[in-house]
């Protein structure tokens, strides 16, 4: 163990736990918000507004599948649109949680085992919603599985060189980890749960999902092995994923796509906006369910950091990307980013660097870090810069390529924000769903870096 | 057989029993045989009689349902569970029902010369204002589905023009008229002859003067034999004749040399050109031909190494005029004033005014005129059928002066049986129409309600002839106000007669039955006289027969068919004195704006308004597609104010129409260009709705141009569908082009300024070898005139969908092959361009690496294939083509409901449904075709012997396609010329079409102004 160290106020802003707490009181905190909280008229108006907009992808599916994707605003030259756009932002998004619970574990980072629970249910959401669009964006939706390796009768696979078969088996995989990785975490909770329900049905729904988790030394010792192994499995992913994404692009030789910097680029813009989409979730998460003695300022404080040291990754890419486009003295690089900065779409361009290179700058200021409001807000819009980042990346660079004569613009129809609106929806009702039936905090977790769990931390000292 | 139990399954009805015979079971049939001997007031006591029959009753208990009141008592319920337990048992047996028999019969001797799968070609002609555009139609098991030009034809050379390409897809309009009626009663064409017989009984008595017959311009000899038989028979009756097209040419002839001519120009002798706003390249008579041999003039290959100049004076930009050297533009009552100043000048005099000569302009016209002078005999001074008879006599005049008459313009006997001035014709005819003289008017073909001058309201005119008996192949306009209406045959559809613009006679003939069993107007004017059993087809040939009456008429006729055309029939050339028509200036409205007319390039003058594939075509210049616009040059649409699709209100002569506002660099300032065409209201759904009608505005004083006009902005927006938003060529010369002096003193220019990777570049080696075939394709862009002819030929050869105006406004067409055109220069008068862009064949192509299902692939001949079975749609290809020449169908846009024009479709192409990427292919359809051929003879394909869709109809002949593994391959020769380039070739792509660069000959006393 690490000696002591001294942090000095201006760093410093308070413990990851309440000191107040003990083992028996945070299992019971964490655990009646899902066994004994009644349903609140918040929840429930909460739910059904997710609800409704969940209607916005049902409503916007069937539409595509009678119509086609001709009722989006896609055409030529912008064969792509907000299914793309929306498709690498929520994989972006659903980047925090694998890094939190994974990279964080390796790195014996104590602070992340308040929100990794939820930072990687938020993760499997978002790659949920994030994978119906490369099927509903095909134009034979019913024929997606052809991007599978399945042996068939006419001896064909799919095309190895594609990166959109890239994407298949690298968002698959993130989906198929993250997954085992969230439930293997979940089984001493599950447990917790079980022991500590009184109704029946949740005794026998919780005694099924842990598996029969008895808490002896043996699986404990096993489990460990088992989240370390996971975790070394994820951790590669966390990089890969978004890698494999940014292919779609970088392969490709259009003006804008066509870059060397985007596989880091992407992977950077992902951490961040997940970071910003963990914010976003929690501030408020934290407030309803006033679990502010169990996601501290300490946790508020660390993503801040994580949201800033990102964005200037992210922030350096956009220079290096206009840099490369001059520096390059190829005249379609050239224009290419003259025309993202003062083309059509130029607007979306400055909003862009507003929101992921001026925003963030504000997280500088501790003040501003450990003010739950205002962070909130800088979450929203930092989650609306990335947004745009897609927007600029996919749109700009299709609709003025090559040929002038080939030149297009791309407007969305309202098909297109249906469905989009509608996965933030889907998104919504699961998480709502998620923080009243599964623990969203780990209780185990909790429980080692209590006080009382001999961690011995004074104001001011941090113990590794 | 009992003729009711004819089908045996014992469903036969009942024999019906009177309603009388109280007690007897009643059924449906029954009831309502009682009632139909009942009507008016005893139907209704019939009812209440009927419901209280006991048998109703019965009836009333067993009906609903059939079997439920037998459920009451024990015995019937037993009985009712045996009924359903049998039920259920047959019901399998259902499908053992004795269907009707049916014969199917299989081609135990096929048809003559038809071998399923192998289409057959018919040589016939396609008319359009009288003058014959020689064709071959391709069928496919009897159904006509490609139309291409007529290769042994003086006048096609296996060229076709647009609005000829387009001529299949008319005849399968699901909108045309189908059948014969009767104030909107459906009628037989017997009824009609009866009720016809009737009206000309009557008008023998006063030898048909109330007979009137209006037939579009009458150029085939048989009809016009009809018609003289017919005005034979009834002296009283008259017969005019009315088109909107060709009116300044058949006048101005007539002005200039007192009598009617028929003039054709021998570009290929031309070495210098003036076109006075003549669209000669795409459109009119001899139209095809001309731009052949133009292009023969102007392509710098094959160690040629002149070019003809070619100098244009237009009023709104054309594509004719995008190939210029040195153009002019001006507005439309200029043109007039212009072309008399140049007479002045060339026959030794000073003009009058230099007005219509703006000083600008002054270095072009003394250039001009040094240019013509020093080409006495070498050189043509045409004018455009959009100008007046003043203007085409002046022509007339000027080329007499250049001794250009009897060497490159040639004189003959007008191509019409009877010429005249059809303004005049129409007007009579509205005088008499106006003067209750008229009992019968007959209207054979055209559409006078919408294209004759609106100012002489025809349409109400029309209704004071007491039986109007219309021929018409739609329910348009003029059908609307008449009474009998009689569905028009299209060109395939019968026999006919018909001249090619050089007077060569095309014996028409058809190769599908009527599909909506029409007439043609021979068939209604055979009814005149008695004879209504005569079809087309005995006309015709009793016609000739009478004209070649020598034993070897049936060899002679079986011939003429065959080639499509009667061997040297062409007219004789003959002498004519041009005169100089003394000059006025046309009267011109101090302010306002200029407005010229111009018809169309493709729906001309209305006529072919519902032809999807013509209104989905994108105009040359301004590329628009479904509508027309009120084209202004950019300085004029500031000065008003307004945008793009700005709609304004035009008032000219009084009148006022509303049209959307697109600006068009080359519109002279201050004029506003209006094409004819648009606006129809009853042209079917394509059409309905299509633009704006300019005929409105048009007086029947000067149908060319109006002045004085007034432009007012609406403050509303009316989208206009446009394929290309985008002019300028920014800094990438898509287009790489050139004087022929910059090529004379480098032939390698065009290389020079494009760049190609070489091929040591890349770290992969191209391992791949094409050893067989490996298909290529070179365009000569000096050649290309923008017609669009390759894109329908395209259309129709490869089933492309048509997709609609919403969907071309979200640039979502479907063309496999595209024209772009790009501007340079200054914007009021630049320098443009044409590019026909389709599937490059890339092959290292960008589009192949990134399908994830291999839907596109690389044949062992260099063929970037696309697999529609295995495509998914991800459109990745289409994002990463540099070219951008897929298309992606967006919706379904391919119509899989109306049966007619499934006809139309190529059995050899696979008809695409929604989701699918799709592009050109190289027509490998008729590339397998010919390899398939060879492959049967054991030979190698010979060199021509694939022609693909688009190189087969341009007119300009600007496409070479064939095997580049074959030295002495045209496409080879082509692609060795040193102008060769290839596009975006930097990128690696290694297209296997290249572009020949676009060489112009400006005038050295004028360069660099007016090229770049």
């Amino acid at each position: 163990m690490a000696q002591p160290v001294e942090l000095p106020d201006t760093i410093y802003v308070g413990p990851v736990i309440d000191e107040s707490h003990s083992i028996a009181s945070v299992s019971d905190k964490v655990g009646n918000i899902v066994l004994k909280r009644k349903i609140t008229l918040g929840w429930t108006f909460g739910l059904f507004i997710a609800l409704g907009l969940l209607q916005g992808v049902a409503a916007g599916s069937v539409w595509l599948f009678m119509k086609g994707v001709g009722v989006w605003g896609i055409n030529i030259p912008n064969g792509w649109g907000f299914a793309i756009i929306n498709f690498v932002w929520w994989i972006g998004i659903g980047h925090a949680g694998t890094l939190i619970s994974a990279v964080l574990l390796l790195l014996n980072q104590s602070w992340r085992n308040a929100i990794n629970r939820f930072a990687e249910a938020m993760t499997l959401f978002a790659v949920m919603c994030a994978g119906m669009f490369p099927v509903l964006h095909t134009g034979r939706p019913w024929l997606a599985y052809w991007m599978l390796p399945f042996p068939n009768t006419m001896s064909l696979w799919p095309q190895f060189r594609s990166p959109l078969l890239w994407d298949v088996f690298a968002v698959s995989t993130y989906l198929t980890i993250s997954a085992v990785f969230w439930f293997v975490g979940l089984l001493p909770d599950l447990a917790t749960l079980r022991d500590t329900s009184t109704k029946r049905y949740q005794q026998v729904i919780y005694g099924m999902l842990s598996m029969g988790w008895r808490g002896s030394a043996r699986h404990w010792q096993r489990y460990e092995k088992a989240s370390l192994l996971l975790a070394g499995l994820a951790t590669p992913l966390v990089v890969s994923v978004h890698t494999v994404v940014s292919f779609d692009f970088a392969v490709s030789i259009i003006p804008g796509w066509h870059t060397t910097i985007f596989p880091p680029y992407f992977v950077a813009g992902a951490i961040y906006s997940g970071f910003a989409m963990v914010l976003t979730l929690m501030i408020p998460v934290r407030k309803f369910y006033g679990l502010d003695d169990i996601i501290t300022m300490r946790h508020l404080n660390n993503m801040a950091k994580v949201t800033l040291a990102t964005g200037l990754v992210v922030a350096y890419g956009y220079i290096m990307e206009a840099f490369f486009g001059y520096f390059s003295a190829d005249k379609y690089e050239r224009y290419m980013i003259w025309n993202r900065m003062f083309g059509a779409y130029a607007p979306f361009y400055w909003a862009l660097i507003f929101c992921n290179i001026i925003t963030p700058q504000f997280l500088w200021s501790k003040k501003i870090r450990t003010s739950p409001g205002i962070l909130w807000i800088i979450s929203i819009i930092v989650n609306i810069g990335m947004w745009l980042e897609r927007f600029v990346i996919v749109i700009t660079s299709l609709h003025r390529d090559f040929l002038p004569s080939s030149w297009g613009i791309y407007a969305p129809t309202v098909w297109d924000w249906a469905v989009y609106v509608g996965t933030i929806g889907l998104f919504m009702t699961l998480i709502f769903l998620f923080v009243r039936v599964l623990p969203m905090i780990t209780i185990f977790e909790l429980r080692m870096i209590l006080p009382s769990a001999e961690v011995h931390e004074k104001k001011g000292v941090v113990t590794r | 057989m009992s003729p009711i139990n004819e089908s045996g399954d014992g469903l036969n009805p009942v024999t019906p029993n009177p309603m009388s015979t109280q007690g007897e079971p009643l059924n449906l049939i029954n009831v309502q045989q009682k009632l139909a001997t009942a009507n008016g007031a005893k139907y209704w006591r019939s009812l209440d009689e009927l419901s209280a029959t006991e048998g109703f009753q019965d009836f009333l208990h067993t009906e609903f349902p059939r079997q439920a009141g037998e459920w009451l008592d024990d015995e019937g319920r037993r009985n009712f569970l045996k009924i359903m337990g049998a039920s259920l048992a047959l019901a399998g047996l259902g499908a053992c029902t004795k269907q009707p028999t049916e014969y199917i019969v299989p081609y135990v001797e096929e048809p003559e010369k038809l071998v399923a799968g192998k289409p057959l070609f018919y040589a016939t002609a396609v008319p359009v204002n009288g003058v014959a555009a020689p064709v071959l139609v391709e069928t496919h098991e009897f159904r006509p589905t490609k139309v291409e030009g007529n290769p042994e034809h003086p006048a096609s050379l296996g060229a076709a023009d647009v609005p000829t390409q387009a001529s299949v897809l008319g005849l399968y309009d699901p909108d045309r008229l189908q059948n014969v009626a009767n104030l909107g009663e459906i009628r037989t064409y017997s009824s009609f002859l009866l009720a016809f017989v009737q009206l000309l009984e009557k008008q023998r008595e006063k030898n048909g003067a109330g007979i009137r017959i209006l037939t579009q311009t009458v150029t085939s000899p048989t009809l016009y034999a009809q018609i003289q038989d017919v005005l034979k028979l009834y002296p009283g009756a008259k017969w005019y004749q009315w088109e909107a097209l060709g009116h300044g040419r058949r006048m101005g002839s007539q002005l200039a040399f007192g009598q009617f001519l028929n003039t054709t120009y021998k570009f290929d002798q031309a070495d210098v050109v003036l076109s006075i706003d003549a669209n000669f390249l795409a459109n009119g008579p001899g139209g095809v031909r001309y731009a052949r041999d133009f292009a023969a003039k102007r392509v710098v290959r094959n160690g040629k190494k002149t070019q003809s100049r070619f100098y244009v004076v237009e009023s709104t930009p054309t594509s004719t005029g995008a190939k210029a050297d040195h153009r002019h533009p001006i507005v439309a009552s200029h043109v007039a004033g212009f072309v008399h100043n140049l007479a002045t000048v060339l026959s030794g005099g000073t003009p009058a005014s230099a007005a219509p000569v703006p000083a600008d302009a002054q270095a072009f016209f003394n250039a001009l005129v040094a240019d013509l002078q020093a080409n006495k005999g070498k050189s043509i001074v045409i004018a455009g059928d959009d100008q007046s008879p003043e203007v085409h006599a002046a022509v007339h005049y000027i080329n007499q002066l250049l001794e250009n008459n009897g060497k490159t313009v040639i004189q003959s006997a007008s191509l019409e049986q009877k010429p005249v001035d059809q303004y005049a014709e129409i007007q009579s005819l509205v005088g008499e129409l106006n003067a209750n003289q008229v009992d019968v008017l007959l209207i054979l073909g055209g559409n006078p309600v919408y294209d004759a001058p609106a100012s002489l309201n025809l349409k109400g005119a029309l209704q004071l002839a007491k039986q109007r008996v219309r021929l018409g192949l739609y329910d348009d306009e003029t059908s609307e106000v008449c009474q009998w209406l009689i569905p028009e045959n299209h060109p395939f559809e019968f026999w006919s007669d018909a001249p090619a613009y050089d007077g060569t006679m095309s014996i028409m003939q058809p190769m599908i039955a009527p599909l909506y069993g029409g007439k043609s107007a021979h068939d209604l004017l055979a009814a005149f006289t008695e004879t209504p059993e005569k079809t087309s087809h005995s006309l015709v040939r009793e016609f000739w027969k009478a004209k070649h009456p020598g034993a070897d008429f049936e060899a002679w006729w079986n011939r003429s068919i065959h080639d499509g055309f009667v061997r040297d029939s062409a007219s004789p050339a003959l002498k004519a004195d041009a005169k100089l028509v003394p000059f006025t200036p046309p009267a011109t409205a101090a302010e306002g704006y200029d407005v010229s007319f111009h018809v169309d390039p493709y729906v001309l003058d209305g006529r072919f308004a519902n032809n999807t594939w013509l209104q989905e075509l994108p105009r040359p210049i301004t590329r628009l597609t479904w509508d027309n616009a009120v084209v202004v040059s950019a300085a004029t649409a500031k000065a008003l104010g307004v945008e793009d699709e700005d709609r304004v209100e035009i008032v000219a002569n009084g009148k006022t129409v509303w049209g959307s506002i697109w600006r068009v660099p080359g519109q002279p300032d201050g004029s506003l260009g209006l094409s004819l065409g648009y606006g129809r209201t009853r042209s079917g759904r394509a059409g309905n709705g299509a633009g704006f009608d300019a005929n409105l505005i048009r007086t029947v004083a000067n149908p060319y141009f109006a002045t004085g006009a007034k432009v007012t902005k609406l403050g509303e927006k009316f989208r206009l569908a446009a394929v290309q938003h985008h002019f300028a060529m920014e800094d990438r010369d898509p287009v790489i082009s050139g004087t022929l002096s910059e090529y004379l003193a480098d032939a390698n220019f065009a290389q020079k300024k494009s760049e190609t990777a070489s091929k040591g570049l890349t770290i992969l080696p191209q391992t791949w070898e094409y050893k067989g075939y490996a298909w290529g394709m070179a365009i000569d862009l000096t050649a290309c005139s923008g017609c669009n002819a390759c894109v329908v030929a395209c259309q129709a050869e490869n089933n492309i969908a048509v997709t609609g105006k919403e969907q071309v406004l979200n640039t979502r067409e479907m063309h496999w092959i595209r024209i772009d055109r790009y501007f340079s220069g200054a914007e009021e008068n630049p320098q443009s361009y044409f590019q026909p862009v389709a599937c490059q064949q890339c092959e290292s192509a960008p589009c192949e690496v990134v399908c994830p299902v291999a839907a596109t692939t690389h044949d062992a001949e260099g063929l970037n294939n696309m697999v529609y079975n295995r495509c998914i749609g991800t459109r990745y290809c289409s994002n990463n083509c540099p070219y951008k020449v897929r298309r992606f169908n967006f919706l379904l846009d391919t119509d899989w409901e109306t049966e007619s024009i499934k006809m139309q479709r190529n059995p050899d192409v696979s008809v695409r449904s929604r989701g699918v990427m799709e592009k050109c292919t190289y027509c490998v359809q008729r590339i397998n075709y010919a390899k398939i051929m060879a492959e049967k003879e054991d030979r190698r394909v010979t060199d021509g012997e694939i022609v693909p869709a688009c190189q087969s109809t341009c007119p300009s002949d600007a496409i070479a396609f064939g095997d580049l593994n074959d030295p002495k391959s045209r496409v080879s020769e082509w692609k060795r010329e040193a102008t060769d380039y290839k596009l975006l070739g930097e990128l690696n792509t290694r297209p296997r079409t290249s572009y020949l660069a676009d060489i112009r000959n400006p005038n050295p006393a004028l360069s660099p102004k007016g090229v770049s």
